[in-house]
């Protein structure tokens, strides 16, 4: 296989793992404690390279792991027992946490492999060249395997689990209520994101693995309004992101990654002006139909835009 | 001591060799983080009350394309150029992020999330096209990812200062109106305040302050120090005035600190190490502070608890006696323990307290009994009990039968004022709805 298959495929795959527990994410209304998580594992990997004197994966996976969840902890016991509003709770968590995470670079692996460019905007480029060989076979590039083993762990924890997290994400309470363990499951949700946050930063890089968590799930929730399309659909334009991406950046000579973000920004702004259901363009074509139909009774669902956040007049800034 | 040998002193050891001064880039780096710490504390304070933290880390991330694009457009790397490029992408991001909130579905940390990660990855982009387009001027752009404040230079010092000082004269200027804006939109615009003129000035102030901080701390220490002060600082006061001035002071007592460490050991960066400080003093405001930090609320909790387990052993004692009509019979701990459901030591301990406190006595044989403060006070309680039981029964129409608990509560809480008004509008009552006296103590 050419380099250009497998780097797309890498990205592919990035992208499937990432949109496969984004979507939850994107529900449970915890965008920003992805992007949170993504920052903060930066200890995690620091002090698994520092442990174990290598680049190996699993320490790295497991410190990442261990990070993630600890943010996720801490947000949620600043929030209950500190009473501090979650917003800023996650704020204060994430950059303490990443900030030690940039001294430990500094000073103890300023001499070695560990870049932090490298960390941050990934090197997918170069992910086809670090070949896994196994008893003289080579078995292709060591991201490929190991972002293929996240994505199929994370198919399997949201097929196996889609009715628990279904419920817990549409109405915890109820959830609750039939005996499920919300906590747990949120947790897991969270150890789920922090490895695939990791699998992904060798080939996208921290913050560019936020795109590829909450970006084509947005897209896919202005699209539909099924949970299980929803999925497929944020997983379908993930991997178009990442194939449009490779395009991209191959065209202008720039980084992979964040030609994958930009691309899908594009295919959630396209989603947002597109999409039949909630899209621009739908919407102001139902409204002129149900102006015009003013006269007579409106046929149910008529698709009336429900008031938006329009209606209190200001500008959503700072 | 001469001037000489202080600077000889200091210079001996690299901790106090900062305090020599002895280059300008010192101070420059000092004032400058210093500046940057209070403005951003005191801006932080109106995202933090319109709950919204992190805006600041989206629009740090936000900033890149921008700045990466002003190179491209100029080919140059002027500070002013950078700051101008980096405003513009920033004030774009604020404006995606509204039209996401405000005419798709998506949820508003949707919108800050996705505008942080798909801006910073155009910057990204264009980034790496500059870098891989093998021109030499780039090198360094790729420093405003953790910025670089210990490479001050006394230019970069007018410019933070300059900006600083228009940032904070902003906020003095539209205090009141901020104030109102912060706390009560919809006031604020019943009052004729014209709010999105006043939100856009806000949002550009934040906006500034990203822009000419990212050079001194990078983009994701530049969001901790949006949040960081500010909700430090919210523990302390429950005043805006205050609140800005206790973050501001975080913000640059931080400044100071990652100047200073930054200066001690030249390879650390100075934005983590402010970041690192500005979270210390966070959680010592949040474990220390009085009101509303963990340890005095834990101290309030535990205060409560014991005066109510006081209180209810009063009411026992009396109850007791209530039943014989006898209130000098002593009690003892087994009989106490059998009508009120309380750990023995407890029982002890808060019967210790009631002891040194006066209200109960014991006898020889170890038993209790009120003192005479101590009927009065166990009178003032069951007054309060009974009043609320029949005001539960006879305003809200409760059954007799599922009033007890809610008024085992309020005992405690109601006040002498609520006390006359319950017994007014109940109009001098006699009697609680289980048939029993309800005592009246004056």
């Amino acid at each position: 296989m050419s380099a250009d298959a497998w780097i797309i495929l890498i990205g592919a795959l990035t992208a499937s793992s990432c949109a496969l527990v984004g979507c939850f994410l994107v529900l449970q209304r915890l965008a920003m404690l992805g992007d949170a998580i993504s920052h903060a594992v930066l200890p995690g990997i620091v002090l698994a390279f520092l442990l174990t004197g290598s680049r190996n994966t699993l320490p790295m996976l497991i410190g990442a792991g261990a990070l993630g969840i600890l943010t996720a902890g801490l947000t949620e016991a600043l929030t209950r027992h500190g009473k501090l509003q979650s917003d800023a709770s996650i704020g204060v968590v994430f950059t303490a946490l990443f900030a030690v995470g940039v001294i430990l670079v500094s000073r103890y692996t300023s001499q070695v492999d560990l870049d932090l460019d490298c960390v941050l905007y990934g090197d997918i480029i170069f992910a086809p060249l670090d070949v896994w060989t196994v008893g003289g076979v080579e078995l292709g590039p060591r991201s490929a395997w190991i972002l293929g083993g996240i994505t199929l762990a994370n198919l399997l924890f949201v097929t196996l689990g889609y009715r628990q997290l279904k419920v817990c994400t549409f109405d915890p309470a109820l959830a609750a209520a039939i005996g499920i363990n919300v906590t747990l499951w949120h947790y897991l949700l969270m150890g789920f994101v922090s490895v695939t946050a990791v699998g992904a930063f060798e080939s996208v890089g921290a913050i560019l693995v936020v795109a590829m968590l909450i970006v084509p799930a947005n897209a896919a929730y202005l699209i539909t309004d099924r949970l299980s399309t929803m999925i497929a659909l944020a997983v379908g334009l993930g991997i178009a992101s990442a194939a449009g991406g490779y395009a991209l950046a191959t065209a202008i000579d720039g980084s992979v990654a964040g030609a994958m973000a930009v691309v899908s920004g594009m295919l959630f702004a396209a989603a947002a002006v597109f999409s039949p259901k909630h899209g621009a363009v739908a919407r102001l074509l139902s409204r002129r139909r149900a102006r015009r139909t003013a006269q007579g009774p409106l046929p149910a669902g008529a698709g009336l835009p429900e008031k938006r956040q329009e209606e209190e007049g200001s500008l959503h800034l700072g | 001591m001469t001037l000489e040998s202080l600077q000889g002193a200091l210079a001996a050891s690299p901790w106090l060799e900062f305090f020599r001064f002895a280059s300008v880039n010192v101070v420059y780096v000092l004032a400058g983080s210093m500046l940057l710490g209070l403005s951003a504390g005191v801006l932080g304070c109106f995202a933090f009350l319109r709950k919204r933290s992190l805006l600041g880390d989206t629009l740090a991330h936000a900033a890149l394309p921008g700045v990466c694009a002003a190179f491209l457009l100029t080919g140059t790397k002027d500070p002013w150029i950078m700051l101008a490029g980096a405003t513009v992408s920033c004030w774009l991001g604020a404006l995606a992020v509204d039209a996401i909130v405000r005419y798709t579905r998506c949820k508003e940390e949707s919108a800050l999330g996705m505008v942080l990660s798909v801006f910073f990855g155009a910057g990204i982009l264009l980034l790496t096209h500059i870098q891989g387009s093998g021109d030499a001027a780039q090198s360094g752009l790729d420093k405003f990812l953790f910025g670089q404040a210990a490479s001050l230079v006394g230019r970069d010092l007018w410019m933070l200062g300059g900006v600083s000082a228009v940032l904070l004269g902003a906020v003095g200027l539209f205090y009141k109106e901020f104030k109102v804006l912060s706390f009560d939109p919809a006031f604020a615009v019943g009052l004729g305040l014209p709010g999105r003129f006043l939100e856009m000035v806000l949002a550009t102030l934040i906006v500034l302050a990203v822009a000419v901080g990212l050079q001194a701390v990078g983009v994701v220490l530049m969001a901790a120090l949006l949040v960081t002060p500010a909700a430090a600082a919210r523990y302390w006061t429950e005043r805006l005035g205050r609140m800005l001035i206790v973050a501001g002071a975080f913000g640059a007592v931080s400044g100071a600190l990652g100047a200073y460490i930054s200066s001690v050991s030249p390879r650390m960066p100075t934005g983590p190490w402010m970041v690192v400080a500005v979270s210390l003093l966070f959680v010592a405001s949040l474990v220390l502070a009085p009101e509303r930090g963990v340890v005095a609320r834990r101290l309030r909790l535990s205060r409560f608890r014991r005066r109510t387990a006081e209180e209810n052993l009063l009411r026992t004692l009396y109850v007791l006696g209530e039943k014989v009509q006898d209130w000098g019979e002593p009690r003892s701990e087994g009989e106490l323990l059998r009508y009120r459901a309380m750990k023995g030591p407890v029982l002890s301990r808060t019967l210790a307290r009631l002891g040194r406190r006066g209200l109960v006595r014991e006898t020889a044989d170890g038993r209790f009994a009120l003192t005479e403060a101590g009927l009065v006070e166990a009178l003032r309680l069951t007054r309060l009990h009974r009043l609320w039981e029949l005001y539960l029964t006879r305003k809200l129409e409760l059954a007799p039968d599922h009033v007890h608990d809610d008024a085992e509560e309020m005992e405690h809480i109601l006040t002498p004022e609520l006390e006359e008004q319950l017994a007014a509008v109940l109009e001098g009552p006699e009697e609680d709805p289980h048939a029993r006296r309800i005592p009246n103590v004056r």
